[in-house]
């Protein structure tokens, strides 16, 4: 379980502080699948970077099972990282001096996981695993890097608007992967976009508004990719 | 027409001091070269640096040497910083050229290196810390790999002015090329000598050329949309 408690985050100097994130609680349960919906501005990025132990927040605490991560040194936080956090990108982020292969393995070396093909396997990139990112379409470099950050087998996967660069059809694609891997590896998975049909495919739905959580509501059914409006 | 050809074959009498002072010059270049693109490489990070006096440090070291004609600092570690500061009239004027060019070049390929660096999009930074990458490793293992092959040309571009700059330590009395080949236009009263030293520095340049094209497509088969600045 994830339990944040009054995280403040603010950005800009001593003369002019903008209030970035205002006092946010929310907790989210293991193995759960939760959508944070919000504004252009709104602070979702910044909520998920803070969650996920890539920046620190100003004030308030972060608690995965019993561990506070804000009172983790930077090199514990890193350690923390390796260990149970994935990360998706909605610029992917991919290294482009190595080929698809290599960026994933990358993530499996780093957690120590042997098998990285599996995960080839899984999204299905088998054919496209010796190309370079620039060789690959936009679909298939998020597919890589939804498999870099599953070769780590973490415990919890955070994705930032993965579909937000995609068209219509490969972004159904790329949610069914994530529906599916949610579905088989337990992993939990907290997903920001500002697509509001993609929340019916969420337990949770968290709507943000400058800073701010507006509701937190739980779908009593869900739908699956192909189902949602778009 | 025949004086033309006479004075040109005046250039096979001139071999072995020419010989000496290619040397000369071909010593002073691949020694700063060796000393500056590795060192250049701290001062980058370091201009960069959270920590004020480091980077205020590298900043006005940048400043001065890019800032100063590199004749001028030839003179004031010739004439004044080896005898006076150091006590040392007895160190060689190609070590002295040595050092000076070093610190000159080392000053512009900081700066080249720090618009590299720079110009890696902060989501490449990001990525590698989500997969549990420290500081360091990003550094060395991330954005620097994809560093090189942009500055490349900027730094084949300082080579190149390297070549022709050496031509300036004849003014501290080191027998270059340029300074052997003064010489003997004066003794002979033949000034088409100079075509030998010409035709010199087009050859190393050349080369230079074809080296940093084999480079760049060494460091081409990668592509670089993840990582682009936008
Ligand atoms: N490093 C930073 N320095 C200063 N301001 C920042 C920084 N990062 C984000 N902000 C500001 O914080 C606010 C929230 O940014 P954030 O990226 O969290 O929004 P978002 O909800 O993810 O928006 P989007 O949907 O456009 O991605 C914005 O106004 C942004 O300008
Ligand atoms: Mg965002």
């Amino acid at each position: 379980m994830i339990s944040a408690q009054n995280i403040i985050k603010t950005y800009g100097n001593k003369t002019k502080k903008t209030q970035i994130l205002n006092n946010i609680s929310l907790t989210i349960a293991d193995r759960s699948f939760t959508v944070i919906l919000g504004a252009s501005g709104s602070g979702k990025s910044t909520l998920l970077n803070i969650l996920s132990g890539l920046e620190r927040p100003d004030s308030g605490s972060i608690r995965y099972a019993d561990t506070d991560i804000t009172f983790l040194s930077d090199s514990q936080l890193t350690e923390f990282r390796k260990e149970k956090i994935g990360f998706v990108f909605q610029q992917y982020y991919l290294l482009p001096n190595m080929t698809a292969e290599q960026n994933i393995r990358m993530g499996a070396d780093l957690a120590g996981n042997p098998d990285y093909r599996e995960t080839i396997r899984a999204v299905g990139l088998e054919n496209e695993r010796k190309k370079y990112p620039d060789e690959l379409s936009g679909g298939e470099q998020q597919r890589v890097s939804i498999a870099r950050a599953l070769a780590k087998k973490p415990d919890f996967l955070f994705l930032d608007e993965p579909t937000g660069a995609l068209d219509e059809k490969t972004g159904r694609q790329i949610l069914a992967y994530i529906a599916d891997i949610h579905q088989r590896c337990g992993v939990t998975m907290i997903l920001v976009t500002h697509n509001q049909n993609i929340a019916e495919m969420a337990d949770t739905v968290i709507r943000m508004n400058s800073g701010r959580i507006e509701t937190e509501q739980k779908n009593q059914t869900k739908k699956t990719a192909y189902e949602i409006a778009w | 027409m025949n004086g033309i050809i006479e004075a040109l074959g005046g250039i096979w009498n001139i071999r072995d001091a020419f010989a000496e002072g290619a040397l000369v010059t071909i010593q002073l270049f691949v020694l700063t070269m060796i000393f500056a693109i590795p060192a250049a490489l701290p001062v980058a990070l370091g201009s960069n640096c959270k920590i004020p006096p480091v980077r205020w440090l590298c900043k006005a070291y940048i400043w001065i040497f890019r800032g100063t004609p590199l004749m001028l600092q030839l003179f004031f570690f010739y004439y004044f910083v080896f005898p006076f500061i150091f006590h040392a009239p007895q160190v060689s004027a190609l070590t002295i050229a040595v050092i000076t060019f070093s610190l000159n070049y080392g000053a512009y390929l900081a700066e080249i290196y720090r618009g590299g660096i720079e110009s890696i999009h902060k989501g490449q930074y990001e990525a590698a810390y989500s997969l549990g990458l420290g500081k360091t490793t990003t550094m060395f293992g991330v954005i620097i790999p994809q560093t090189v092959k942009r500055v490349l040309p900027s730094v084949s571009n300082e080579m190149i002015t390297l070549v022709k700059d050496t031509a300036l330590v004849s003014c501290i009395s080191l027998s270059d090329l340029f300074r052997v080949v003064t010489k003997q236009v004066s003794a002979r009263s033949n000034p088409l000598l100079y075509v030998a030293p010409a035709i010199f520095y087009l050859i190393f340049t050349f080369l230079l050329t074809l080296l940093t094209r084999f480079l760049e497509k060494k460091f081409s088969v990668t592509g670089e949309k993840g990582s682009e600045k936008k």
